[in-house]
């Protein structure tokens, strides 16, 4: 009993040694290969330079791929805020017909691959001219982020207990004010949850956004995207380069959110 | 609290079913009758038949499934024991949790990049395989098949695993210890008490998984052969619609996608549907 114990955690960390040196070796590859020059054999590059980080500035408008990108992830964030809070309010505290339903038609937009879904959409935009618009990018990337909120934000609004609304509204408070004083206040928690992990989400958004953004509408990991599939067209430090910049603008990111909630919080939630 | 405020209420949840219907269910119904249509608009069936009679296109459904299946079967496989494992927690949990949703949230074409350089012939792990001896030669991890599969794995897994992990670390911990005091083996516990208890958990974990392996695009076109071994379904719906710009055609491909992934979630909600009565018993008895 004792040895079968010591054998599986030995198994369990050598497959987590695994895992982590691979993905720490792929990240360290990228950021070693867009600072060095000649890297062709050996462990370590020997030339080190900032030549593909100046490249990577004249070949792309940085400042406009890092405008798009955050633009986007903010006001999908307050938009997707204002659609699901009231709805994930009603799917917390009242019953009626058809919430079941209601609720499995939520969770679609979450389980339907965006490429399956993200075509005909994409087809839609260029119908209405939204397309390759920032606008468009910033529609489209609301579909996943909306469910993905209510389903954050409900179990936040169920812990707030009926009593103090059903005290305010005694003492004559309106709607507007409860919502205001008494709801907002004490979810506080749920909207930053759901607001970051939207936010890291949309920055990582590929496949919408692909199909939708133009020219000067791409965010960073689209261009990231656009530079690897035309290898050839530039040295692939310069790609790399690029890469960099993404990486370390999601990683921020992430780093942010995981002060405020847990890595199992950003994988669909099983009830 | 009065009828009105009751329906005031009901209002509430009105932007949000704006928005499943516009930018949800308008779009599939859409690319539904786009798919039923000619570029004329007339009605017709030519847009399946196209894709059924082409072997270009129709190899793709193969292709797709070649490629995401087993993995789906390895990336599930593996997150239930190390669930399993992990559910009453560890030391340096976080630190796990951690580089488990790195690859995730970078998303599929910074490791796409990233894998080219790494598992390249002249990368990291070539370098190491060969000087440990494990083999003589670089190994091919790129463009070709291996590779979209272990980009799948590299964010596939931990998607599994933390799902499966939350879902494990809800079983109520006293069945396991009843189950022990009754002289169960660990293995018995294992197999007869708290997997059964966690197969809806797998299922929905194979089932979103499987989707997302199946709907694989960006590392299929960098890692892959996308003209060849590794053109997805993906890869053709992309193609018609934004290279050829046939909607009608490239439609039909997006609800064949979408059907095929039905298809696999009906099957595997019917399996866990014969597992979980099975479950049922062995908790009451």
């Amino acid at each position: 009993m004792r040895s079968k114990l010591k054998l599986s955690s030995i198994l369990f960390a050598a497959a987590m040694v695994v895992y982590v040196a691979n993905v720490l070796g792929i990240l360290f590859t990228v950021v070693l290969n867009s600072i060095s020059k000649d890297w062709f054999r050996g462990v370590f590059p020997k030339i080190f330079t900032g030549d593909w980080y100046r490249y990577v500035s004249r070949d792309h408008d940085i400042g406009s791929l890092m405008f798009v990108t955050f633009t986007v992830a903010f006001l999908d964030v307050l938009i997707a805020l204002a659609v699901a809070f009231p709805a994930a309010y009603v799917l917390a505290r009242k019953e009626f017909r058809g919430k079941g339903l209601l609720l499995s038609l939520f969770l679609l937009p979450m389980i339907v691959p965006p490429m399956a879904y993200g075509i005909p959409l994409a087809m839609l935009c260029y119908k209405f001219h939204l397309a390759a618009r920032l606008s468009g990018v910033i529609l489209v990337n609301l579909v996943p982020i909306v469910p993905f909120m209510i389903l954050i934000l409900m179990p936040f609004i169920e812990q707030v207990g009926t009593n103090l609304e059903s005290a305010a509204v005694m003492l004559g408070a309106k709607r507007w004010t409860i919502f205001r004083k008494i709801l907002v206040p004490l979810t506080v928690p749920g909207i930053l949850t759901a607001g970051i992990l939207s936010i890291v989400k949309t920055i990582s958004m590929f496949d919408l956004t692909y199909l939708v953004a133009g020219g000067n509408t791409q965010t960073i990991v689209v261009a990231l995207y656009a530079d690897a599939y035309a290898a050839g067209a530039r040295p692939p430090q310069a790609v790399d380069a690029l890469a960099v910049i993404y990486f370390l603008t999601a990683m921020i990111c992430l780093l942010v959110a995981l002060k405020f909630v847990s890595p199992t919080q950003m994988v669909f939630k099983l009830k | 609290m009065s009828s009105a405020s009751k329906s005031g209420s009901k209002v509430l949840l009105a932007p949000a079913i704006a928005f499943l219907v516009l930018l949800f269910l308008y779009p599939f119904a859409y690319g539904l009758y786009l798919s039923f249509t000619k570029a004329d608009g007339g009605a017709t069936f030519a847009n399946y038949v196209r894709f059924f009679k082409d072997p270009w296109d129709f190899r793709t459904i193969w292709t797709t499934l070649w490629i995401s299946l087993p993995i789906t079967f390895i990336n599930v496989g593996l997150a239930i024991p190390f669930a399993y494992y992990m559910r009453r927690g560890m030391k340096g949990e976080k630190t796990i949790t951690f580089f488990l949703i790195v690859p995730i949230t970078l998303g599929a074409v910074l490791i796409s990049e990233g894998m080219l350089s790494y598992m390249g012939p002249r990368g990291w792990l070539n370098q190491f395989l060969m000087a440990i001896g494990l083999v003589h030669h670089p190994v091919r991890f790129t463009h070709n098949y291996l590779g979209v599969v272990i980009s799948l794995g590299l964010s596939g897994f931990p998607y599994a695993f933390l799902m499966l992990l939350g879902y494990v670390s809800g079983i109520n911990p006293d069945l396991e210890k009843a189950s022990q005091m009754l002289g169960a083996s660990k293995f018995q516990t294992f197999w007869k008490i708290l997997f059964p208890l966690m197969v809806p958990g797998v299922a929905i974990a194979f089932c979103l998984n499987f989707v997302m392996a199946f709907s694989v695009f960006p590392s299929a076109v960098l890692l892959g052969q996308p003209s060849g071994p590794t053109r997805v379904i993906a890869i053709a719906a992309y193609q018609w619609a934004f290279e050829k710009f046939n909607f009608n055609a490239a439609s039909a491909i997006s609800m064949i996608m979408a059907a095929i992934e039905l298809i696999v979630i009906t099957l595997v909600l019917v399996w866990r549907g014969r597992m979980y009565k099975g479950a049922s018993i062995v908790g009451k008895g």
